[in-house]
């Protein structure tokens, strides 16, 4: 594994990406990573688009600032594409993991000349399906780990498990779709391997 | 054992202050000061603790209800953050002055305008003069660590003076970091039960608190006080000292990194001090004698510990987080300065302004400080007063 | 030591031995701190003027008519600041007021 793996996170005030941050440093911590996660903050709108971040290692970490060359990049909405510079420093040997039903391949031309690997994700579909409301980050979180590799993908299941049950301890009946969510997740992404 | 956790530096406190369980907060909670009193009054809902907590209707109020609690005997604590901590200025005086050793946790945000939320100094350099201790933390564990001994040493009997655990807001009050935390037993063990010698609520002696001071006693009061800050030092030593013994976590006035040969230095509070240890190790990958120092206690101002650590060094920058308009520099530059005056020979002293309202501090930046300082020190060019860094111009 | 610490206090005490913050260690001890230099004009209790109405006492800002079984007293000119506040409301021009040292 390597020593340090950095993520950013671009969505819009209220689709959770802020959440999916926090989810992956919780995950990555449970299975004994140094971790930190957070949000860039400003005015909170809903819709408007944010920022939020990623840092994973073996080893404790010190730099507190933004993340301006990051390993990787997940989009959780992608009609950001247009308007955000997504790609920014972003690592050719890295990857972009997006939310779409489309294919890899047709999003190159949004993606302003940037090489490297593209991840997709129908993560509507995908938790429509298996938990039957529109919540599109535990399908990022599953694509984001298999496109990173930054755990084990049965290790993180088997944490994500604890930690849905200990989420959901009053409603369990939940914990099945989003276990069944990202298990499809893991399946059903596609990649372009640029 | 220590029990490995991931929580956010406010996350952090507030389970500090649920394991300390205080008899009194009393808080104001504007938004988005800090979510420490939301955590606590759910702990409190929960049955998780037994303080009372007593919600008021500004900072002004939530400090004087600990001011009040504090002096009937209550060990009391409150947060806050930027405006909050503004507002409760006249009331500071009054704690520190009627040495009541409350403790503060200080969310460092911003002072507007113009209107802005995010993380500076701003806040607590405002309230510098106060009279009470700041202890500044760089990381959620520091935070946490901070804040129980900041109990013990406000309430240590040579000092009996408000403390203020400050951090960065959003920077680490919001981010979501690993960090080891203290079994409750050891915590409860280790701040001990609050035991004033006089308070109000005592039956038995009589106690009138905040009487109106004449000119023939109130700079013998201000002295007692300044004595009381001087001790201070001794007493966070001792405290840091039973805490590294329980935790195996040192903490002393200041943090020095890589500085035992440096030769040029930068000087940092706060969590801006990570990417500042980075840049070290970054520069003395390529042959550059760099260090840090990072000042964990403002108040008292650890100036003998300053001249000790740049004995050696040709070069520093000191960081201030804030600008205090002066027009000759930021409060720690000030300070740094005229605690080496005299003291330390041949240094070249350079002043930044940093990371104000939020202004990310990166790796490169303080890599373009440590080039700017040895430049100077080559040239033999006097640096200007003070600087804005990494500015638009 | 303490409790003797507020009648040790005045202003030749070092910073040393002041209480935390001017604390007071001591309470119905404003009786210790003489008023009456304070005066210009000093009141002049008329006796076999007075019903002993009693009328007087409570308006005194500084408890300078003292009682004792149900009778006032004549003035305690340590206290009293000669405001002139009982005079106006003695019924009997029982009390009169002249400049100091007259």
């Amino acid at each position: 594994m390597k020593k340090l793996t950095e993520i950013r996170w671009h969505g819009r005030g209220g689709q959770g990406a802020k959440t999916a941050s926090l989810l992956l440093a919780d995950v990555a911590f449970s299975t004994g990573m140094y971790i930190q996660g957070f949000p860039e903050y400003g005015p909170e709108r809903m819709g408007a688009p944010i920022t939020a971040y990623n840092r994973l290692s073996d080893e404790p970490l010190r730099v507190h600032s933004n993340i301006y060359e990051p390993d990787f990049v997940a989009v959780v909405d992608e009609t950001l594409l247009e308007s955000v510079d997504v790609t920014a420093g972003l690592k050719p040997e890295g990857a972009i993991i997006i939310n779409t039903k489309k294919d890899p391949k047709e999003l190159l031309p949004l993606l302003k000349g940037y090489k490297g690997k593209i991840y997709t994700i129908d993560a509507a579909k995908v938790s429509l399906e298996c938990i039957g409301k529109n919540i599109p980050n535990t399908p990022m979180l599953a694509a984001v780990v298999h496109a990173s590799k930054v755990m084990d993908e049965k290790l993180f299941l088997e944490n994500m498990r604890a930690s849905f049950k200990h989420k959901f301890a009053t409603k369990p009946e939940v914990v099945e779709g989003n276990m069944k969510a990202l298990s499809m997740a893991l399946e059903e992404v596609k990649v372009y391997e640029g | 054992m220590a029990i490995n956790e991931r929580l956010s530096g406010n996350e952090a406190v507030s389970f500090a202050i649920k394991q300390i369980n205080p008899d009194v907060v009393a808080a104001y909670p504007i938004t988005p000061s800090t979510e420490i009193p939301q955590f606590i009054s759910q702990y409190i809902a929960n049955g998780e603790m037994t303080t009372v907590y007593v919600p008021v209707e500004s900072e002004h109020s939530s400090m004087s209800a600990c001011i009040g609690s504090e002096a009937a005997g209550a060990r009391s604590m409150t947060a806050t953050s930027s405006c909050g901590l503004a507002y409760m200025f006249e009331m500071l005086y009054i704690a520190a002055s009627n040495r009541l050793p409350i403790t503060m946790a200080v969310v460092n945000r911003a002072l507007s305008g113009p209107i802005n939320i995010n993380n500076d100094h701003s806040d607590s350099m405002g309230a510098r003069d106060a009279g009470w201790l700041q202890i500044y933390a760089e990381n959620a564990q520091e935070a946490y660590d901070n804040f129980i001994q900041c109990v013990r040493i406000g309430e240590h009997k040579d000092v009996k003076l408000p403390v203020m655990a400050c951090q960065d807001g959003f920077i680490t009050s919001h981010a979501v970091e690993r960090l080891e935390l203290i079994e409750t037993d050891k915590v409860k063990a280790f701040v001990g039960e609050y035991k004033p010698e006089k308070y109000l609520l005592n039956p038995d002696e009589i106690l009138a608190v905040g009487p109106y001071d004449t000119p023939q006693y109130y700079m013998e009061h201000k002295k007692a006080q300044t004595e009381a800050m001087k001790n201070a030092r001794k007493a966070i030593k001792e405290i840091a000292k039973e805490f590294e013994a329980m935790t195996g976590r040192k903490y002393d006035m200041l943090e020095e990194y890589r500085m035992d040969d440096a030769e040029y230095a930068v000087i940092i509070i706060g969590s801006s001090a990570g990417a500042g240890k980075e840049a070290v190790d970054e520069l003395r990958n390529a042959g550059v004698k760099a260090g840090l120092i990072k000042v964990r206690v403002f108040r008292p101002f650890p100036d003998e510990e300053l001249v000790a650590a740049l004995k050696k060094v040709k070069g520093v920058a000191i960081m201030d987080k804030t600008d205090s308009f002066s027009a000759a520099g930021g409060p720690l530059g000030a300070e740094v300065k005229a605690a080496i005056y005299g003291k330390v020979d041949g240094i070249t002293a350079a002043n930044y302004i940093y990371g104000l309202g939020g202004r990310d501090v990166r790796v490169e930046h303080i890599k373009q400080v440590f080039e700017e300082i040895a430049e100077l020190v080559k040239t033999g060019k006097a640096p200007e007063t003070y600087k804005y860094l990494a500015i638009r111009e | 030591m303490k409790d003797n610490l507020m009648k040790n206090i005045n202003p030749e005490t070092k910073w040393q031995d002041l209480t935390p913050g001017g604390n007071i260690y001591a309470s119905g001890n404003s009786a210790e701190f003489k008023t009456g230099d304070w005066r210009t004009v000093t009141p002049k209790f008329i006796e076999e003027k007075c019903k002993q109405c009693l009328l007087c006492v409570p308006v005194c800002p500084d408890c300078a008519i003292p009682v004792v079984d149900g009778k006032r007293l004549d003035f305690d000119l340590d206290h009293c600041k000669g405001c002139g506040i009982c005079a106006k409301v003695c019924p009997f021009d029982a009390i009169e007021f002249v400049k100091e040292g007259e």
